[in-house]
């Protein structure tokens, strides 16, 4: 376990140092989008809807948070281990070393949390400006949006891994994951779906997340957090331990 | 070469299967400490597969494969101690030159200021120092190259596996490249290179393997193949790919005994010794003949044959 932490971080550094060079860029996409959807979406289209007795901004920015977190560790997990696996051969290079697959996807999956924890972090900054964060839970919004990342992360790295070209990623975005934006309560609460439906939402790994983060920013965080946790702790063995298993056998044959 | 030292790597009957095909079909070799060893072959020999199955990229499929008397299985410690010169270039473009080799030292768990240390050593090494901060898309083919090359030293390997290290660069940069590689040699360090230049070969190799089709079809010395296979002198003869004026030079030259081929454009004749060549040049007077030493290269084509490998 030490070792796999200590590759898995070496690999992580690798990645932040490539990281600083473009991070400019990465930065405004990676903040600005889901700000400037919490703005127009929130006090644009709130200024007509309230729900539930909240302000429609306030329902709103747990969802932003949560759905920021994914999308963050979605793309790196993707386009990004994809880029380093298949056309740069930067994986080739990490696995003629004592690092091993196990560490390497380990690493990336954690680079790819970490672009999480920053957007999660930005909007919550941005929501708690706004006044519409109610209680000190808050605080653990920036491990919440770590969490949500490794989950992203490893089934990104399960996409990836599998990829023969770019092109795949367009429908694991468009299928999975617009899908769990749309429909994992970012926008409404899932009760308003009919029942079957709300049976489809729950195994959508968004929907827990936005659960927990909507807990922590009402303050109403209590013992039914517990299984919302456990379908993304679960998440994150089962992609983790495929990607292993499907980046082995991409590069070690 | 001191064959009382245990081997640094050792292969029995070793074998690579894709599917229903066998890329490797049973080699058995061995690369002594301190030895530059050649592993030489036409396209889809099973060298670069050989070479993968060593540093731990692709189990064998059958057989017995050692490194450093470890089984390839543990990978990890035969890794530490082992340094790689991939024959693609994997070079990692989001770092800078000197970058590379830090982060790289990172993941032999080479703390920082050693790590920072080495690195000025091998860039300097390399010739890169004037490059350190530079892009790696900015380097030409040599420069890469070398990179790839002192990378592949940071850990202060015992083996160093080359895989085409000389591909595609101009004579300059190859030789620039042959040093380096005399130098670390002298240093005690084993090889164990793959190339398509005999001259490489014969230049670096203290004992080399030819594979064709998956299998060795010979091994030795660089001179000892040479002399082995197809003797002393080469002696070309023009004939412009007239298939009746090539058959009528063989006819003049077989008496001779030495080895006489057909090529497009005319006659090869392989002389054993040297010793009948002037009489070979005797009864080819009047035609145009090129006389020079056997090369290695001719016993790669002796061997492997003259068709296209694609």
């Amino acid at each position: 376990m030490t070792d796999l932490l200590v590759g898995a971080f070496r690999v992580w550094r690798r990645d932040m140092e490539s990281w600083r060079r473009y991070y400019r860029a990465s930065l405004v996409g990676a903040l600005g989008e889901p700000i400037l959807s919490l703005l127009a979406i929130g006090y644009g289209l709130g200024r007509f809807v309230t729900l539930g007795g909240v302000s429609y901004a306030e329902f709103l920015a747990p969802g932003i948070l949560a759905s920021a977190a994914m999308n963050a560790a979605s793309f790196e997990a993707t386009f990004g281990a994809y880029t380093r696996m298949a056309e740069q051969k930067t994986y080739d290079a990490i696995l003629s070393t004592p690092i091993g697959v196990p560490e390497l996807v380990a690493g990336d999956v954690l680079w790819a949390a970490s672009k999480s924890l920053l957007s999660g972090t930005a909007v919550l900054a941005v929501a708690t400006v706004a006044g519409l964060v109610r209680s000190p839970w808050a605080l653990v919004l920036p491990a919440v949006s770590l969490l949500i990342g490794i989950v992203f992360g490893a089934m990104g790295m399960v996409v990836a891994s599998r990829a023969k070209a770019y092109d795949v990623f367009t429908y694991y975005f468009t299928l999975v994951i617009t899908v769990m934006y749309l429909f994992g309560g970012v926008f409404f609460p899932i009760e308003s779906l009919p029942p079957w439906a709300r049976l489809v939402a729950w195994t959508m790994p968004l929907t827990h997340a936005v659960a927990i983060v909507r807990a922590c920013m009402a303050g109403t965080v209590d013992w039914t957090l517990v299984p919302h946790l456990a379908v993304l702790v679960v998440m994150i063995l089962a992609a983790y331990l495929v990607a292993v298993r499907a980046v082995s056998r991409r590069l070690i044959v | 070469m001191s064959d009382t030292l245990p081997p640094i790597i050792e292969a029995r009957g070793l074998r690579k299967r894709y599917g229903a095909s066998e890329v490797v079909c049973g080699v058995d070799f061995h690369v002594a400490p301190g030895e530059c060893f050649g592993l030489l072959g036409p396209n889809g020999a099973g060298k670069t597969t050989t070479i993968r199955m060593i540093t731990c990229f692709s189990p064998p499929s059958a057989g017995e494969l050692t490194v450093f008397g470890l089984p390839v299985t543990q990978h990890r410690t035969i890794k530490a101690r082992l340094g790689l010169a991939p024959q693609e270039e994997n070079l990692d473009p989001d770092l800078s030159v000197e970058m590379n080799l830090v982060i790289y030292a990172s993941y032999f768990g080479i703390p920082r200021a050693e790590a920072r240390a080495r690195v000025r050593e091998l860039l300097a090494f390399a010739a890169l120092s004037e490059k350190a901060g530079a892009r790696i898309a900015t380097l030409s083919g040599g420069m890469k190259r070398r990179l790839i090359l002192a990378r592949a030293l940071i850990n202060r390997p015992e083996l160093l596996v080359l895989d085409e290290p000389t591909t595609g660069l101009d004579p300059q940069a190859r030789h620039l490249v042959w040093e380096r590689l005399r130098d670390l040699k002298r240093r005690g360090v084993a090889m164990l290179l793959t190339t398509h230049y005999m001259e490489e070969a014969a230049q670096l190799c203290d004992r080399l393997v030819v594979m064709d089709h998956g299998r060795i079809v010979t091994e030795g010395a660089p001179d000892a193949l040479v002399v082995r296979h197809v003797g002393h002198d080469v002696l070309e003869v023009v004939t412009d790919g007239n298939p009746l004026r090539r058959a009528q030079v063989a006819a003049r030259v077989r008496p001779f005994g030495g080895t006489v081929e057909a090529f497009a454009g005319g006659v090869l004749v392989y002389s054993r010794n040297g010793a009948d060549v002037p009489g070979m040049l005797g009864a080819l007077a009047g035609e145009r003949v090129v006389r020079r030493p056997a090369t290695l290269e001719d016993v790669f084509l002796t061997l492997t044959g003259r068709e296209l490998r694609e």
